[in-house]
């Protein structure tokens, strides 16, 4: 209490690296689009701004139902997976009979392989990384055993929906995908900061016992965000047909790890209970930023790759660093 | 050693079922051929801060779990109030108004202090937005929140937006107290609340729990450091072997009596004597040796 001034304003700035965790990423991104505007003559406009956007939408919309079982301290290898058994469904249903049903029962089968995960976390308590890795194989191979080696081009217009494009202010080119996109994470939002849900959430990825001990429905909650989790990989299988109109079982494999590396650079925790939804919306731009600027200042694409691993690094180190000084 | 009921050398007369806020009669708990408490009696009065002592073993955290709904006992009787009640699980009891502060603290490090006081019992807002949208009230809660520590003198808090990982252990066991102050109707129960705390932090604590017994609250204070116990409570149960062996108060014993109570090196007779266990063994055993 008889603490010295410079001492107390040291104290200040972990505090508010730990209150808010999107503002270093932020800070990251416009750092990132500067500096990609000064070195080339081409990211810096309308057209490619919102195709950096575009871009990130399917990544980012994992990310989102990513960032929800990650602030649990848990994790979903298998949210790519589901997503492109959720587009396989569409495509074949709506085929046969029309967009609507397609699209709800794909979303359905979403949100139940996202639940079976959820129960297996949290009934029989075990680990979601062994979990999610085993739903990973199985819903993957499931995929291409549905699939049976094709892939299926989707014509019909509710599946496509998503892709449609059209000018905001007759200059800004916008997508409907890009637009639910937005709301979902801005819903997603509301109900982490504004919502009891959303403090149970935070209270049981900080300390599950301490949760259950001040009266939280521990698993009823565990169990509520991956359901939630999987209902969103079921939007993300409608964005995914919106940019890229084919269902195909070996797309998207590294989108897991993708989405992975979204919410890490956006200051979510791996440990749980720090970060938000939109420091994951930051996330997932910084990568697709560094995709778009890299490429338009001709820097080859494993050069890309080392920056992004370069990247989730500093900031878990940076996570770390904020953790162990408010100790 | 049947029924070894005192209440010091005053000798007051045995507390009637409603005078006690929380009581219980031959508590009995088993686990396999293991007798964690073995006919364990507790009563806690109005307004009295009561220390719970015994040595590691001697059931009284089972006993004190018996009476938060964290364990069920096997036998045995609980009153709260003047009735009889049958817990199954922590939130039963808390929901029949009785807190229990966690050795562990319960705390949400990454929260705020508003946070970690409402934690589990958020309130929402009034109208739709609470009702359909399910808004939290944080600016209520907030208000709430400053009020009650400020009337319980947490003055060593500066902002109640802080994070509880930024604030000093006395200051978490802080929060976790005033929340069991906040919501606690009947009672609160505190387990070592002041174990890992520094001189200062510990009186800090000490006089907060005093403050909430002056606002009327009924205390149980969990506790091994007897200088504390003797500082702040106002009668002691002494636990050994499974039961209640003791009732003192700190006035009318000097704190190593109280400890051989604990250890079994002294017992309390019905008149409030203290007796010497080896010298009565030693003389029962050989009653010519002199004695």
């Amino acid at each position: 209490m008889t603490a010295v001034v410079g001492e107390r304003r040291r104290v200040d700035i972990s505090d508010l690296v730990l209150r808010y965790p999107a503002l270093g990423p932020s800070c990251a991104l416009v750092l990132a689009v500067v500096v990609f505007s000064l070195v080339t003559d081409t990211f810096l406009s309308l057209d490619n701004l919102s195709l950096v956007i575009e871009q990130s939408l399917v990544v980012g919309t994992l990310a989102l139902g990513q960032t929800l079982i990650i602030l649990t301290a848990g994790i979903d290898l298998a949210n790519a997976a589901i997503m492109v058994f959720g587009t396989l469904l569409m495509a074949k249903l709506a085929g046969v009979g029309d967009g609507m049903t397609a699209l709800l029962a794909g979303i359905l089968l979403c949100a139940v392989l996202g639940s079976i995960s959820g129960g297996l976390v949290t009934s029989l308590r075990l680990p979601p990384f062994i979990v999610t890795l085993g739903m990973l194989t199985v819903v993957a191979a499931s995929s291409r055993i549905y699939a049976a080696g094709q892939s299926f081009p989707v014509s019909n217009g509710l599946l496509g929906l998503l892709g449609q494009r059209f000018y905001l202010f007759g200059r800004i080119e916008v997508t409907l995908g890009m637009l639910l996109g937005i709301a979902m994470f801005l819903i997603a939002w509301y109900a982490l900061t504004r919502t009891a849900w959303g403090r149970h959430v935070y209270a049981l990825g900080n300390d599950p016992e301490a949760a259950r001990l001040t009266g939280i429905h521990v698993s009823r909650t565990q169990f509520s965000v991956y359901l939630i989790a999987g209902i969103i990989y079921g939007i993300a299988a409608w964005q995914a047909l919106g940019r890229i109109p084919n269902a195909d079982p070996n797309a998207y494999q590294t989108g897991n790890l993708d989405s992975i590396t979204a919410v890490v650079i956006g200051g979510t925790s791996l440990f749980g209970g720090r970060g938000g939804v939109l420091g994951t919306l930051v996330g997932a731009l910084i990568v697709s930023v560094l995709r778009s600027g890299l490429t338009q200042a001709g820097i080859d694409e494993l050069y890309q790759d080392v920056a992004t691993g370069l990247l989730v690094i500093l900031a878990v180190a940076l996570d770390q660093l904020a953790r162990r000084r408010s100790r | 050693m049947s029924t070894p009921r005192s209440d010091g050398k005053a000798a007051e007369q045995p507390v009637a079922v409603e005078d006690a806020v929380l009581r219980a009669e031959g508590l009995v708990k088993r686990y396999g051929s293991v007798t964690a408490i073995d006919g364990a009696d507790f009563d806690l009065r109005r307004g009295e801060v009561l220390a719970v002592i015994g040595d590691n073993g001697a059931g009284k955290s089972t006993m004190i779990k018996a009476l938060c709904g964290a364990v069920i006992p096997d036998e045995g009787t609980i009153w709260l109030d003047g009735e009889v009640i049958h817990f199954h699980s922590p939130l039963d009891a808390r929901r029949a108004g009785i807190e229990t502060v966690y050795q562990t603290l319960a705390v949400a490090p990454a929260m705020d202090i508003a946070g970690n006081l409402y934690l589990g019992r958020e309130q929402r807002k009034k109208g739709l937005l609470g009702t359909v949208f399910r808004t939290l009230d944080h600016k209520g809660m907030r208000a709430e929140a400053q009020r009650q520590l400020d009337a319980l003198g947490v003055a060593t808090v500066q902002n109640i937006g802080q994070l509880v990982e930024t604030l000093s252990g006395g200051q978490r066991q802080a929060v976790a107290v005033a929340r069991a102050a906040m919501f606690a109707r009947k009672l609160a129960i505190m387990d070592e609340p002041t174990a890992a705390l520094g001189v200062r932090e510990s009186s800090m604590v000490l006089d907060l729990i005093r403050r909430i017994r002056d606002n009327g609250l009924p205390v149980v204070l969990i506790s091994h450091n007897m200088p504390h116990v003797f500082e702040i409570a106002d009668r002691i149960h002494v636990h050994r072997l499974g039961k209640r062996v003791a009732v003192v108060k700190p006035d009318d014993y000097a704190m190593n009596e109280v400890v051989s109570l604990m250890t079994g090196a002294l017992r309390l007779a019905e008149d409030g004597t203290l007796v010497d266990q080896k010298a009565e063994l030693n003389h029962r055993l050989n009653p010519r040796s002199g004695g």
